[in-house]
Parts: C-alpha cells; structure tokens; sequence
C-alpha cells in the first residue's frame, strides 16, 4: 500500500463514484452518507504523509511510482510520473481534509441532482490530487484541464441566478491559460530533442535540468505565467473569481478558494519559477507590482460589498496577491511564508465560505444589509465566525498572522522592499472589510424580525468547522509543524531560482569581459 | 493503348482490392436481396450489411504489413499499404457506426427503405480506392464512385425540400469540384506524361525546370481544389452547412468523417508522393487555408442554433485542424492527420448518435432550445453526449485532447509555433458554442418530456463503441498512435 499510496489516495475518489453509479437516485442520504465516507478513508490514506519525517531532511520526490504510459517511438513518450515533496505535501493535505468538510457542507444545501453532485465532487478530488503529485508535465496538464469539468457542472448546475454565465466564464478562462501553456510545454519538448537532448518523456526533473536559453525563457514563461496568473487569481485577469465564487455552491466555493486557487500558485513554485529562472527574475518586478495591485485592489473592492460572498471573494484576490509577492521575494522567509499563506487561506476563506452558507442556508440571503445583531441569537456561530474574521485579518495567534508575518518579513528583505510598504496597507484595508462586515452583521441592534427566530449551528455544522479552527491556532501558535516539513524543498527551490541565475548573469559578466579586452 | 490493357492484365491483383471488392460485392448482393424483401423490412438488410463490415474489417486487418509485391497490382493502379488500410479502418468505423444508427432512424423518418445501405458500403468502397490509388485515375474514379452514392445519400428524403435541396447542392458542387480535379489530372498528365503519383514526383524530381511550369503550378492548384472541396476547407466549404443540415442526420455524421477522411488520404499522398519537390509552395498555401478554415469555421458554429448545422461548422474547424498537421508535414504530424481522423470519426459519429436517438421525426427539436434540460430527462444519453463535446472540444482525458495535442505537436516540431498557437486559441473558441450545448442540457429546466427517445439497439451499440473509442484512445492512445506512424507511406 505504502508504495503506491499516492496513487490510492488520488484514485479513491474515483473508486467511489463507480460505486456511487450503483446507487439509486432518490437516495439521497445514502449518496451522501457514501461520498463522505469515501473522502474521509482517503483522508486517512493520506495521513501518513503527514507524519512522515523524511520530508524534514530531504527534497527529492518521495513515494514516486513511474509507469511508461503513452510512448510513441521517437516521437514522444509520456509517462505516469508521480511523487510529493515538501512543496505540494501540505497542499495534498489540504486537498484531502477540506473534502469531508466540503461533502459535509452540502448535507441541508443540496437537495437536488445529489447523485451528480456528489459524483463531481469525487471526480473533482482525483483530478486535484493527481494535478498535486504529477511529476510530468504532460499528465500535469491533464489533471489540470480535468478539474474544469465537474466545477464548471457544479457552478451551472447548483449556483445561483447567474450560473449559466459565470460557469461559462470560469471555464473559458481557465482553459484558455492552460491551452498556451500546452504550446509552451511541447515547444520546451521539441526544442531539448532537436538540440540533441534524450528526453524520456515530459518529467519535470528532466525540464529543470535543461538550461533554456534566456531569450527563450521569456516568452515559454509568459506562456505558464499567464496560465497560472488566471487561476491564482492575479489582477487583472481575476475576473472570473468573483462571479465564479458568488454563484457557485457553498461546497463548490469552498472548494474554489481553499484548493483550487492554489492550483496557481503551485503552479509558479512548481514549474514556471524553476523552469526559468532567469525569465523569472526579469518578471518579478512586474508581477510583483500585479499583485501589489491586486492585494490593494482586491481589498478596497471587497470594502465595497454589500454581499458577505463577493465580500469574501475579493477578499481571496486580496489574500493570493500576498501569497504571489511572498513566493517573488524569493528568500527563505517569503517562500515559506507564501507555501504556508496557501494552506492558511484554504483553511480560513474554506472557513468564511462555510460561514456564509450556514446563513445563506438559514435565511436566503447573503446582503450584509438583511443582518445585524445575529451574535444575539446564534452565540456559538458568533464566536466561531470571530475566531475565523480574526483568522482572516491576520490577529497573532491565528494562522493568518504568521503567515503574512513571514511574507511582508521576507519581501522587506528582498529587493521587494517598496511593494512590501504598499502591500502592508491590505493588511490594514482587510481589517477594515473584515471587521466592518462582521460588525454589521452580528452587532448592533436586531432589527430585522426574520432574524429573531434564528438557530444557533447544529452539531453537525459545528462539527464541520472545529476541525478548522484547531488549525487555525495549530498554525498560529506553532506554524514549525507545518514549516519544517517545506524547508527542504524551499531551499532546494531557492538554489534552482536564484542559483541558475546566479551561475548566468557570472557567465555573462565574464563574457562581457572578455568582450571589453 | 491494347499494350496498357495487357500490362493491366498481367498485373490483375486481387489482393490489392481485396476489402473495397468485399464490401462492393456485399453491397451489390444486398441490393438484389432487397429486391426480394417484402417494402419497409429493411432490418434484415442492416444486420447484413453490419456482417459485411465485419466480414471487410478481417479482411482489411490482413493486410497490414504484408510485402509490397502482394498488395499492389493493377499495373500500379492501387497498393493496399498501411496508409491504406489505416484509412480503411476509419472508414469502416464510420460506415459501421452509421449503420448501426440508422434503421430505426429511417422507420422513424418514415423511409425504411433498403438501399440504404448498399449505398452506404458502395460509397465506402469508394473510399477505399482513394484511399489505395497511387495513380490519379483511380483516385478520381473512387472519388466519383463515393460521391455519386452520397449525392443520393443525402437527398434521400426525396418528399422533403431540404434533404432535396442537400442532394442537388452537394451534387452540383461535386460535380464542378470533380471538374477542377480531372483538370488538374489531364495538366499534371500534360505535365509529366503519367498518371502514376510516384512517377509524376520521380519525373518532376528529374526536372525541376517543371516545378516553375504555370501547368504544373495549375494541376496543383486545380488538383487540391477537388480534394479540398470533400474536405470542406474554407473557402469551398460553404456547400457544408446546407447539406449536413439537409442530409439525413445519419448520413450527414458519415459524409463528416468517412468521405473527409477518403479525401485527406488521397490528398496526403498525392501531395506528398506526387508533389512533394512543391512543398515549399503548397504548405504556404495550405497554412492559409488551415487558419482561415479554423477561424471561418468556429467563428461561424458560435452563431449556431441548429446542433447539427453547428456540428457542420465545427466539423469544418476540426478540418482545419488536420491541415494544421498536413502543414508540419513532418512524420509526427502526418501520422497526426492519420489518428486525428480517427479520433474525428469517433468522437463526431458518436456525437451525431445521440442525436438520432435524440431527433424527434422530422427533427425540428435539433436545436439549443429543443434539446433544454434533457441531461436530466435521458441521464446516460446525456452523459454520452457531453463526453463527445468535451472530446470534440480537445479536454483531456478524450481522444479529442490526445489527437490535437499529436497534430499541434507535429506543428512545434516543425517550427510553426504560431500556427500551434492559432489551433490552441480556436480550440478556446470553440469551447463557446461546445459548452453552450451543455447549458441547455444541464442548466435549464426542460420544458419537454422527450418521451419519443426510444432506446434504439443499433444506435445504442453505436453510442457505446464510440463511447468506448473516445475514452480508450484518451487514455491509452500509444498503441493506435504507433499504428498510425507505421502507417505512413
């Protein structure tokens, strides 16, 4: 088992919707009742990978299997390629904990097609998992492009008023990224095998050895960039995200913010940042300043909202642009800092999208105008959506804060400095949203009577979000669990970024030299 | 001219037409035996003809990889290579897939008659000797021997005015392509003084005072006219839409993939063998073509209400596709052009399936609105259709993704990175109006019962092989994909 855990644990998912197909229709407890269970036992074939304390002194890949797949003489040769290191170990992790919780989260929500439903949600748990742990580029991609299908079902099919066009819009987005990065993929392929290069299939290992030209790498980056930018979500391709998230489910929401945005910024650690290096120290300056942008940006929208999910929404575009700025510091600070924001904020926006559906489930509206003093009524939900606000805002204690301590630290040490001070204000701009949000809907006086009659959250929900909070704090006060478990791989990461550049701009300058004589 | 005859004679080969004599004569026995069958029972006729499928299939399998000598004949008029028979194999899953749609189709639309599928496997036979000529008269006679069986195929609701009106446009148009393309022949004969492909590449190649030559320049131009008029390339695709959306809907999922991909046989290797010391001037005017194709076509199926004049569109960009791998013209991209026909026939037949099944008689419900909310009524139909789409549309893990990504690869290889580039953005946009067919499936209440979808056994069987096909060769396409490379002439 433990030699082809990762495998297991990807394909489990899919395991469960076979069986889900025997299961009749009308039987919607029973679906349900199945896929938490199925997401459960795959959350606990992952767990060993927690606990295992290779990953504290090593970098290379761990529990890799490599199967030879699609070969075609000299023409190309793919192979299922898979692994986990220290960089997607916690984004595994996150993957498989928040699925429970997302199944959970449905229970009251949906009520109606819960067999396809529940069928998308274990489709969707494969293709993120595989997408984590594919070594090759090429089985990458197809994880990628697989995890549009359900989500783009789950937003048309259960989402809200404008459904149609926010799936519509979530899918053409995100796969128009992907297809360009398809080219650059082929184009890096093509390129090793002419230049003489035995390529034993798109691994990436074998990506990161070849030293692309730097004229090339501009332009093959841009392609992945690009690509990732969309999912991230980078300003000013983020448009999607809001009406993606306002429409869709609450577990399809909680499964957008905590998990697949990530998609993105895994993206950039994992293949566009190592892949070219010196592509990636010309555009840091300016992607730096996109997602200053959007950190500011992403803040003072959400200030603006009058609905709790589109609040929270922006508020994700907000969070992502510290994550990017903390991965472009390129220091052991914001590199772990960033990797750690990444499961911060699935945890907490994971959090607030919960949130919002326990009301949304209650009252059918999510206008913050529609609330105010719900804290009278639903004590327990009060302190629970505290505890997540403070989360979210960054409190020390919570998660939050180590997370853009270490990123606003590491940024400052960087060349990075000036976007640090700029990027300092989103911290002060979340407060503000955060707290004003939470203050209008569960202080002051409880004016509208349709409140009054309120339950407080039932056991099953409060169930739901304690898992959650314990990490809230888990992280918040000893974040060195979850740290030294990436530093090897973050290091490792360092060396090829930096290092590669470093070895290039040497040779350049002594071949400038020898020019100058 | 007796000299030519004797030659021929000597040179009487069966074996070279082995399948396309097969099926002819299966084709023509049915036709007697129809005479013979009481008016409307034609399901006996269908079964036959899915037997002599088969029957060709085994036979066709044969005669891969056996040595030259045993599979040319007729003083060089054919030769059932691998390129040959890779291509029959495609047309055999057409022909097959069509039939198995058809019968209850036909009693349906109130036309159970008989010589249907004789027309079908005559027209199959056609295809087959373009797939297998190397010299220009055979190719042209296989042309015309398809081409008049589908004229007839597609006006085959006679009493009705848009099936008439398919039949007639699709022949007059052929008939003028065949036109260009016998002119083109009589220039290149004029030319090079042979008919033979690889005589007329050999004479051209000891002469390239030739290549300059305005009649060599015109047969070539004339010659890919007529190929790309079948193949329904922009600018000479404009007949496509009317008569897909004319012809009987069966018919029109065939006259998509098997007479498509006849075409791109003949062109493949009258281009490449024939004249490829031209190459140089007719890859940049096919790059043309492939991204006008590519663009005309998708930009055009978004505007689409009609699902199966969308489908006609978006056949028109997959075209455009396959020339995209024509253009690389290096081996990956040619046996590129090879699989992706093979993957088209799939994922589109399969496609037109559930749409037969899904066609109410006279099919005026073969639009968006027609078909609002019927994932939910007919589940599993539902779910058939949308994994086609998503093939058609080129997302992993379908043949649709894994045959693009073998042509775009070729077209990287070959340096045409942008042209890679154009294709990956007209697969973007052809998300559009693929996606939009599952909005109205999936995202809106259904406002009809769709009681009249039947579930219809040889359909269905049809459904699930390309079901079957679409998912295999996305997942595990190595083994067909090598087929493909060994297949290259």
């Amino acid at each position: 088992m433990s030699q082809h855990l990762l495998s297991w644990m990807t394909f489990l998912p899919l395991l469960g919707l076979l069986v889900l197909l025997f299961i009749p229709r009308d039987n919607g407890g029973l679906l349900k009742g199945i896929t938490l269970v199925v997401t459960i036992i795959t959350f606990f074939v992952s767990l060993p990978l927690a606990f295992d304390d290779v990953f504290k002194t090593s970098a290379a890949m761990q529990y890799t299997e490599f199967v030879p797949w699609i070969s075609v003489g000299s023409y190309f040769q793919m192979n299922y390629n898979i692994g986990i290191d220290g960089i997607s170990l916690w984004l595994v992790l996150l993957t498989t904990f928040i699925m429970p919780i997302a199944v959970l989260s449905t229970w009251n929500a949906v009520d109606k097609n819960i067999k396809g439903f529940m069928a998308l949600l274990l489709l969707l748990e494969t293709a993120m998992l595989g997408a984590f742990i594919a070594l090759d580029l090429f089985l990458f991609y197809i994880f990628w492009e697989l995890m549009l299908i359900p989500m783009y079902f789950m937003i048309g099919i259960w989402g809200g008023k404008n459904r149609i066009y926010a799936a519509i819009k979530f899918f053409i987005y995100t796969a128009v990224g992907s297809l360009l990065m398809l080219v650059a993929i082929m184009y890096i392929y093509y390129a090793a095998v002419q230049s003489g290069v035995a390529m034993d299939g798109f691994s990436i290992a074998h990506f990161y050895d070849l030293n692309i030209p730097a004229h090339l790498q501009t332009w093959l980056f841009l392609a992945f960039a690009f690509s990732f930018a969309i999912k991230v979500p980078m300003f000013p391709v983020h448009t999607w995200l809001p009406d993606a998230h306002t429409e869709a489910p609450t577990a399809g929401s909680v499964i957008l913010a905590a998990i697949m945005l990530k998609m993105g910024t895994y993206g950039y650690i994992r293949f566009a940042m190592p892949l070219f290096p010196e592509a990636t120290h010309q555009f840091i300056p300016y992607l730096s300043l996109l997602a200053v942008i959007g950190i500011i940006y992403g803040a003072l929208v959400a200030m603006m909202q009058d609905d709790v999910k589109k609040l929270v929404a922006y508020s994700s575009v907000s969070h992502l642009g510290f994550v990017m700025l903390g991965i472009f510091a390129l220091n052991m600070q914001g590199l772990s800092g960033g990797m750690l924001q990444m499961v911060n904020h699935g945890i907490s926006t994971g959090a607030l999208f919960l949130i919002v559906g326990f009301i949304y489930e209650r009252r059918h509206t999510r206008a913050i105008a529609d609330f105010g003093g719900l804290a009278k009524v639903m004590p327990v939900f009060a302190t629970i959506f505290m505890i997540i606000t403070f989360s979210s805002i960054g409190l020390p204690g919570t998660n939050g804060f180590v997370g853009e301590f270490l990123i606003l630290l590491g940024a400052f040490e960087s060349e990075l400095r000036w976007f640090a001070v700029f990027a300092t204000t989103g911290v002060i701009f979340a407060a503000v949203y955060m707290l004003w949000m939470f203050q209008r809907v569960m202080f002051g006086e409880l004016k509208n009577p349709a409140n009054e009659k309120l339950k407080d959250l039932s056991l099953r929900e409060v169930v739901i979000m304690i898992p959650l909070l314990v990490f809230v704090f888990w992280i918040g006060v000893y974040p060195n669990t979850f740290l030294e478990k990436m530093n090897p791989s973050m290091e490792q990461l360092m060396e090829q970024v930096n290092g590669k550049h470093q070895v290039a701009s040497v040779e350049q300058v002594n071949h400038h030299q020898v020019d100058v004589k | 001219m007796e000299n030519l005859v004797q030659i021929a004679m000597n040179n009487v080969n069966f074996g070279a037409i082995m399948p396309a004599l097969v099926l002819s004569l299966f084709g023509m026995a049915l036709l007697l035996i129809n005479v013979f069958s009481p008016r409307g029972k034609t399901a006996h006729v269908a079964w036959l003809s899915m037997v002599a499928i088969g029957v060709t299939a085994v036979v066709a399998v044969n005669a891969w990889n056996k040595p030259f000598q045993e599979i040319t004949g007729f003083a060089g008029h054919v030769a059932l290579d691998n390129f040959a028979t890779f291509f029959n194999i495609i047309f055999l899953v057409a022909a097959g897939l069509t039939i198995l749609m058809s019968d209850d189709y036909l009693k349906r639309e109130g036309y159970p008659v008989g010589e249907y599928y004789p027309l079908i496997l005559l027209c199959t036979a056609g295809a087959m000797f373009m797939a297998s000529g190397i010299n220009l008269m055979t190719i042209f006679l296989g042309l015309e021997v398809l081409s008049v069986a589908l004229y007839v195929l597609a006006g085959f609701f006679r009493d009705q005015a848009q099936s008439n009106e398919a039949g007639l446009k699709y022949f007059f148009l052929g008939a003028f392509s065949t036109g260009f393309l016998l002119y083109g022949i009589a220039l290149l004969y004029g030319v090079t003084g042979t008919t033979n492909v690889a005589e007329i590449g050999g004479y051209l190649n000891a002469n390239p005072g030739a290549y300059s030559n305005l009649m060599t320049v015109a047969g070539m131009i004339l010659l890919s006219v007529g190929f790309l008029f079948k193949i329904a390339i922009v600018p000479f695709h404009m007949w496509a839409p009317d008569v897909y959306q004319g012809a009987p809907t069966p018919i029109t999922a065939f006259m998509s993939a098997g007479p498509k991909a006849a075409a791109f046989a003949a062109f493949l290797r009258v281009f490449f063998l024939g004249l490829g010391g031209m190459q140089a001037d007719w890859t940049s005017l096919l790059w043309v073509l492939a991204v006008l194709t590519m663009f005309v076509g998708n930009v055009l199926a978004i505007y689409q209400t009609n699902l199966k004049r969308m489908l006609a569109y978006s056949s028109v960009a997959h075209a455009g596709y396959a020339l995209v791998g024509m253009v690389a013209a290096n081996a990956v991209g040619v046996s590129g052009v090879l699989f992706y026909m093979l993957a088209y026939t799939l994922m589109n037949l399969g496609a037109f399936a559930v749409l037969v099944l899904l066609g109410k008689k006279g099919e005026e419900n073969l639009t968006l609105d027609g078909i609002a909310g019927f994932g939910y009524k007919r589940p599993y139909l539902g779910v058939a259709l949308t994994i086609f789409l998503f093939s058609l549309m080129g997302i992993p893990p379908t043949v649709g993704f894994t045959g693009k990504f073998y042509i775009f690869a070729g077209a990287v290889k070959a340096g045409y990175v942008w042209l890679a580039i154009l294709g990956v953005l007209n697969s973007a946009l052809s998300l559009y109006y693929y996606l939009r067919v599952m909005v109205y499936m999936y995202f809106k209440e259904p406002t009809e019962d769709f009681s009249w979808v039947k579930v219809q056994v040889g359909a269905v069987i049809s459904v699930l092989i390309a079901l079957a096909g679409v998912l295999y060769l996305g997942v595990i396409p190595g083994k067909v994909m090598d087929l493909a490379k060994m297949a290259l002439f």
